[in-house]
């Protein structure tokens, strides 16, 4: 049962990680373009007779079969965790079958790693931020992710705790104040960064950072979406089998 | 449903050939979650931190490598 549900979630996983892949390619590469070409015109120029630094990895492999792996195993690996967060969550936090489960998991997901983390440590583009300080920006985000989900299982629970007692609506009402109360506090209390040169265009800044929420936004859909109806026929195994089984019974109650 | 049935979350096969599992034992998921849940975690990590803060393989092709999905996806680059 699980190996199959972390075999589908990873399939979702996949799947969404490659409608992200297109989707960054179309709307994110060109400003990812324009932040490089800002940084290399505020590089100093080689000097005369110094030979130019090789590229590593070239653009072209960047933008096409690295961006692709990139978001791909980003897909496959969220997609475990979700298939895994998914068993978890099925029958236990008051939705009625995978699908929804799965929905409603991805809707928390997206939320708790990705908007979350956007909303005080938006991605940034090529030239904005100092390498000396990746250390530092890397532990916030880590921590920020970290207090997110550990925010969204407390809320969780606290909504089971309730659920008997004020019904399904009210503990969903109650998850989410607890949920947003303990992310407020700690987004407010994280330290600020802002590493953007005062000379970058803000036009840009904007269009990378949409474009970046926008795919995770897919990734997310494409995951919660996906993944219900995949995970539904391993907990259904005999659907085909149920259907005859009524169609040829004359009982009235078989409705 | 009989009451002699394991304590289980699972429910036996009714007579109607439905067998949905109301709720998955957690004792089934537990471990999964930490075998995956390790492996899937060093994946993200790859693609979102590797030769950032910290370096586990050396060099920086893989940082390379993923650089535009590491920018795109949101996580701090460089």
């Amino acid at each position: 049962m699980m190996r199959r549900l972390l075999v589908f979630g990873m399939l979702a996983g996949l799947v969404a990680g490659l409608v992200g892949f297109g989707f960054a390619s179309v709307t994110g590469e060109p400003q990812v373009d324009a932040a490089i070409a800002i940084e290399e015109a505020a590089a100093a120029p080689p000097a005369p007779g110094e030979p130019v630094e090789p590229e590593e990895v070239s653009r072209g492999v960047q933008k096409g079969v690295g961006l692709a792996v990139a978001t791909g195993l980003y897909g496959v690996a969220m997609g475990g965790l979700f298939a895994i967060a998914c068993a978890v969550a099925y029958g236990r936090i008051g939705t009625s079958g995978m699908r929804s489960t799965s929905a409603v998991v991805a809707a928390v997901g997206f939320v708790t790693v990705a908007v979350i983390p956007f909303l005080k440590y938006p991605a940034n583009p090529p030239a904005v931020g100092n390498p000396d300080t990746i250390d530092r920006r890397t532990g916030l985000y880590v921590v920020l992710v970290l207090v997110a989900v550990i925010a969204a299982l407390l809320a969780a629970q606290a909504g089971r705790a309730v659920a008997d007692r004020v019904g399904a609506w009210n503990a969903a009402l109650a998850a989410t104040g607890v949920f947003t109360v303990l992310v407020v506090v700690a987004v407010v209390l994280l330290p600020v960064v802002n590493e953007v040169p005062d000379s970058f265009p803000p036009e840009l800044l904007w269009r990378f950072r949409l474009s970046s929420l926008g795919t995770q936004t897919l990734v997310w859909a494409v995951l919660g979406l996906g993944f219900g109806p995949l995970a539904d026929r391993v907990l259904n195994p005999a659907p085909a089998r149920r259907t005859p089984a009524v169609a040829a019974s004359p009982s009235p109650s078989a409705g | 449903m009989s009451d002699s049935a394991a304590p289980s979350t699972v429910p036996a096969p009714l007579a109607g050939g439905a067998i949905r599992p109301l709720k998955l034992p957690l004792r089934e998921i537990a471990p999964w979650a930490v075998l995956m849940g390790a492996l899937m975690l060093l994946g993200i990590y790859f693609v979102g931190s590797e030769a950032g803060a910290f370096s586990m393989v050396g060099g920086t092709w893989i940082h390379e490598f993923v650089h535009d999905g590491r920018h795109l996806l949101g996580f701090p680059c460089h």
